[in-house]
């Protein structure tokens, strides 16, 4: 006999509330460990896979589409700009390292790029099985890939037209896998890798015999070049130069992914204020049970004075039992918020999205469980400060 | 043992119990008389130190209730005296056995479920402990309230109207019940009632005045 078994009596006594009260304050705390699950995430993701690139340069259009196509690999391309522009802007001397992506193909939906050596090395990755593209239409597969496609080292494939999974094929020029990468965590893990010259290569044999002639060294074109800076101070300088000087535009990595997490933001914290309103409401139906329960246990309250409680303990009691409440929900509501994003995680997968887990701990969830157990408290206070003060003669006297 | 001296207990500015003096030797049997809303409840709520007199002193068991604190009184009532309430008011929520260990745990006294069920078994109620109160007939409830005020062993126990409601042969019961029980922790018994049919049973009668 402790508190915890006078609660959880009058707990199952009427359980249908309890279950009520558990529920709204679970499902608002579920809402904001989602929310918290997936922002950490994709902020954590989008800020590895945007690491050490300082800037991109890509062909004109809308600057979050260059970023979104040349470093997440989740929209199409601006357009393609000249090899030769490119190059330029490598031998610039506020630049330390450049890396050429060639987009345009695809297999089974995950994008063909066309690089050099130092986009694997960027991200650290090392290959699993196999080695690197040592030539022409050789390519190296992210894990993402392998598992999904079943492709492995000594596989071929043909790619298809967009990033769509259904486009026109490049039949005539197929693709022999000599690597798999280890995961890595990053956007590597759902690319297919060759080199520049394979996409070349491709598009020449498409475009047939004419195309081949007429495409001399000076036509070549890249679709983006990803960009670090030698020294802080290239920030003033290489944006404008890159802008005036060609036909190029240069997009901020850092910058655009704040303003697209600021356009996401606004829908985040209409969730996020949606939850509140929740956990406040069950913070009221847990006063108001406990308020309710007050008259039906006035006798049970005074007949534990006469058993020998104190009315300090009659307080805690009351007390113990909104902490026990808010306990439970938030418990439970922060396991369904790992579930739930698990299964989020799952249909996102399904969909070769951001890959997100449920199975990860946020530090912030810690203040989420404070945050309930405070309302528990609080809405505790005004039904434990009646029972405080429960005159038990007259009481008894009544009945 | 009690003595209550020179009480008086006054409710919004007018007198409603007036006790000169009335002692108990310790495991005395008496009977509370007066006709209902003579004050009866009210002397008996005095005793059980749960309503504090306008003025006189009570002791129990040689302890001056006036002289303790709060909660030290709290605590005395859980340990030395043990009420049965006319009605009931078992906790609903709980079990009979969780009834009674509550009565312990309230008391601070050591939660001993030996004892719980040695008390069950001399009430006859020795299956009922997983029962819960609503499960009960009123007789059994009865003797669960019983059960409850006698398992901290105490050195009072005070019954509110045991009898009322009760036709003879239960009335019997009940007095057997109360009597029995506080022989066997030899706690003075104090039972308040209007019932006629008590009088005989127990020789110690204290006749209350009412104060007007």
């Amino acid at each position: 006999m402790n508190f915890a078994t006078i609660s959880l009596g009058y707990l199952r006594a009427r359980s249908l509330n309890t279950i009520l009260n558990i529920a709204l304050l679970a499902l608002g705390i579920a809402t904001i460990t989602l929310l918290l699950l997936v922002t950490h995430q994709l902020e954590e993701r989008m800020q590895r896979d945007a690491r050490g690139i300082d800037l991109v340069a890509g062909a004109k259009g809308s600057p979050l589409q260059v970023i979104l196509s040349a470093i997440y690999h989740l929209d199409v391309p601006t357009g393609n700009i000249p090899l030769k522009q490119a190059q330029e802007i490598a031998r610039h001397r506020a630049v330390k390292k450049t890396i050429p992506l060639a987009l345009g193909d695809s297999y089974k939906g995950f994008r063909i790029v066309g690089t050099n050596h130092d986009y694997i090395a960027h991200y650290g990755a090392q290959p699993a099985s196999g080695r690197l593209w040592q030539k022409p239409m050789e390519a190296v597969i992210g894990a993402e890939v392998a598992q999904r496609t079943g492709l492995a080292a000594g596989g071929t494939f043909t790619g298809a037209h967009g990033i769509a999974e259904a486009g026109s094929g490049h039949e005539e020029a197929p693709y022999a896998v000599v690597g798999v990468l280890a995961p890595s965590g990053s956007v590597l893990d759902r690319l297919v890798l060759t080199s520049v010259e394979s996409v070349w290569a491709v598009h020449e044999e498409h475009q047939g015999a004419d195309a081949r002639q007429h495409m001399g060294e000076e036509d070549r074109e890249i679709t983006a070049l990803l960009i670090q800076y030698a020294t802080p101070l290239a920030v003033a300088i290489l944006p404008r130069y890159i802008n005036n000087n060609s036909a190029m535009q240069a997009a901020s990595p850092a910058y655009e992914t704040a303003r697209l997490f600021n356009i996401i933001g606004v829908g985040v914290d209409v969730l996020r204020g949606f939850a509140l309103v929740l956990i406040l409401s069950a913070g009221l139906s847990v006063f108001i049970a406990l308020y309710n329960a007050l008259n039906e246990r006035r006798y049970d309250l005074a007949v534990m004075r006469t058993l020998g409680a104190s009315r300090g303990k009659l307080m805690r009691l009351m007390l113990f039992e909104g902490l026990l409440l808010a306990l439970v929900g938030a418990v439970v509501g922060i396991v369904l918020g790992h579930v739930l994003t698990e299964a989020l995680g799952g249909m996102l997968k399904a969909a070769q999205q951001v890959a997100v887990t449920g199975w990860i701990w946020v530090p912030a969830e810690l203040w989420l469980i404070a945050l309930a157990l405070g309302v528990g408290v609080v809405s505790a206070l005004l039904p434990a400060w009646r029972a405080y003060r429960t005159d038990i003669a007259r009481t008894l006297a009544q009945g | 043992m009690f003595a209550v001296k020179n009480l008086r207990h006054a409710y919004n500015g007018q007198d409603v119990l007036r006790v000169e003096s009335w002692q108990a030797e310790q495991g005395a049997h008496w009977l509370l008389l007066g006709s209902s809303g003579s004050g009866k409840t009210t002397l008996l709520h005095i005793l059980a130190g749960i309503l504090k007199p306008t003025a006189g002193s009570v002791a129990i068991a040689g302890q001056d209730l006036g002289a303790l604190t709060a909660a030290g009184l709290d605590r005395f009532r859980g340990q030395h005296v043990g009420i049965v309430l006319q009605q009931l008011h078992l906790i609903a929520s709980l079990t009979v056995a969780d009834n009674l260990l509550l009565a312990q745990y309230l008391a601070a006294l050591p939660q001993d479920r030996s004892r719980v069920r040695e008390v069950l078994a001399s009430l006859d109620l020795a299956d009922k402990g997983d029962a819960w109160p609503h499960e009960l007939s009123h007789g059994q409830a009865q003797r669960v309230a019983v059960a409850r005020a006698v398992i901290n062993r105490p050195q009072l126990l005070l019954a509110d109207e045991p009898t009322s409601n009760l036709d003879d042969a239960r009335c019997g019961q009940a007095l057997d019940l109360l009597e029995s029980q506080a022989r066997a922790c030899n706690a003075t018994l104090v039972i308040a009632t209007h019932d006629q049919r008590t009088r005989a049973r127990i020789s110690n009668h204290y006749a209350i005045q009412g104060a007007a």
